[in-house]
């Protein structure tokens, strides 16, 4: 019995893959002659097969779908933040992008009151902004929500929004706009609509950052 | 495979809930059978596994891509049995533990009194048997047992599973051993 304890020890570090050569030797040896021993190691090595050969339990098909079903949906704010995360510059692009659109619309709809950029002498009939005769605007020219008749001169820029370039009350198109009575010597911009107003105001923003 | 499922840790990271469901696709059987073999029956093991899955989902960001999943993931399944074993232990009789023999003894004297010794027991009867008997191991003894002969693992990684030192897992193992062979002896 007490060998037993002794060579019990023995056959587990055996099982577990923990003898040496010498020990295993030793471990043989007294087994060969030792059947008190002999039986209780055979017994062990049984118990493991038997083991190994319980039941194969089959899995319930609807688990995964069980699982995938019950994941907490808040996760997808930490998804969105992991995003972030992992794309500051394109989040930042994506905010300023957002913030823009914001502005461009909040000046579109601001009003559809006539709007006249700051220039002295222009005299205004109704909807219609009109450059006189003689006159000279020094600087640009934004009209907007209203149409423009240009008599005079403009030394800058003319840009119409959502209006028209009139002569004498008759409509001009743009081809022919140099040959009107009135002279432009600076570039004439006509944004009718939105997509345009979009466009010339990033334009104008990109033109700000640059020129900075 | 190690590769493909460290890749889909990595979606899941990300946020990818669909790389989530190959995941437990890939590992549903294996933990089902575990929790089954720790539960003892098939309800209680179907609701554990699953919440295994979803707690390793919740916890997928405190998950090291250098370590392995698979441990990681038995890690969850077998504390979540143990609580569940824990929780119903009053009425559980065969759980109760004697002070200072680690468990093991009042198992072992408890004679197995529906069979007589030598009884013929075969094929799928047996493999019940033998399952039973398993089962009716305490908890420590018997998630080590399965651990290393049903799913194969090392004892290093049992180890890093239990969270418990190596030489505790080499006790427990040789105990359990002993123990089954004392309740198998005569089959
Ligand atoms: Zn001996």
């Amino acid at each position: 019995m007490d060998c037993n304890r002794e060579y019990a020890q023995l056959m587990h570090q055996y099982l577990d893959g923990d003898l040496n050569q010498r020990e295993e030797a030793i471990l043989r040896l007294h087994l060969e002659g030792c059947e008190v021993c002999q039986k209780h190691f055979h017994e062990l090595k049984r118990t493991l097969t038997f083991i190994q050969s319980t039941e194969h339990i089959s899995v319930p098909e609807s688990l995964s779908s069980k699982v995938m079903q019950n994941l907490p949906t808040e996760k997808k704010q930490v998804k969105y933040k992991r995003w972030f995360k992992a794309h500051p510059v394109l989040t930042a692009a994506a905010i300023f992008f957002v913030l823009m659109i914001g502005s461009v619309f909040s000046s579109w709809s601001q009003d559809s009151q006539l709007v006249v950029s700051k220039q002295e002498n222009l005299v205004i009939e109704g909807d219609t902004v009109i450059v006189p005769e003689g006159i000279t605007v020094p600087g640009d020219l934004l009209v907007k929500n209203g149409d423009l008749m240009v008599k005079g001169t403009i030394e800058g820029d003319v840009t119409i929004v959502n209006g028209e370039l009139l002569e004498d009350g008759n409509m001009l198109d743009e081809e022919s706009f140099t040959a009107s009575v009135g002279e432009v010597n600076g570039e004439f911009n006509h944004v009718d609509q939105f997509f345009e107003w979009i466009w010339y105001t990033f334009k104008n923003l990109f033109k700000g950052i640059f020129t900075f | 495979m190690d590769e493909m499922i460290r890749e889909k840790i990595k979606q899941v990271k990300k946020g990818d809930q669909s790389s989530f469901e190959d995941i437990v696709i890939y590992f549903q059987n294996r933990i089902y059978q575990h929790c089954y073999r720790m539960l003892g029956n098939a309800h209680e093991a179907e609701d554990v596994a699953q919440e295994a899955f979803i707690r390793a989902y919740t916890n997928i960001d405190s998950f090291d891509n250098r370590r392995k999943f698979s441990t990681w993931l038995y890690r969850i399944a077998t504390n979540l049995t143990i609580d569940r074993i824990r929780k119903r232990k009053p009425d559980y009789f065969l759980d109760a533990e004697m002070k200072g023999t680690d468990g093991l003894d009042m198992y072992t004297r408890l004679p197995s009194q529906d069979r007589s010794p030598g009884e013929e027991v075969e094929g799928l009867e047996l493999q019940r048997f033998i399952h039973q008997e398993i089962a009716e191991l305490p908890p420590k003894y018997r998630s080590i047992i399965m651990l290393r002969y049903l799913e194969e693992f090392s004892l290093k990684e049992i180890s890093d599973i239990l969270n418990i030192p190596l030489g505790t897992v080499k006790t427990r193992i040789h105990r359990g051993r002993e123990a089954l062979r004392k309740k198998l002896r005569h089959v």
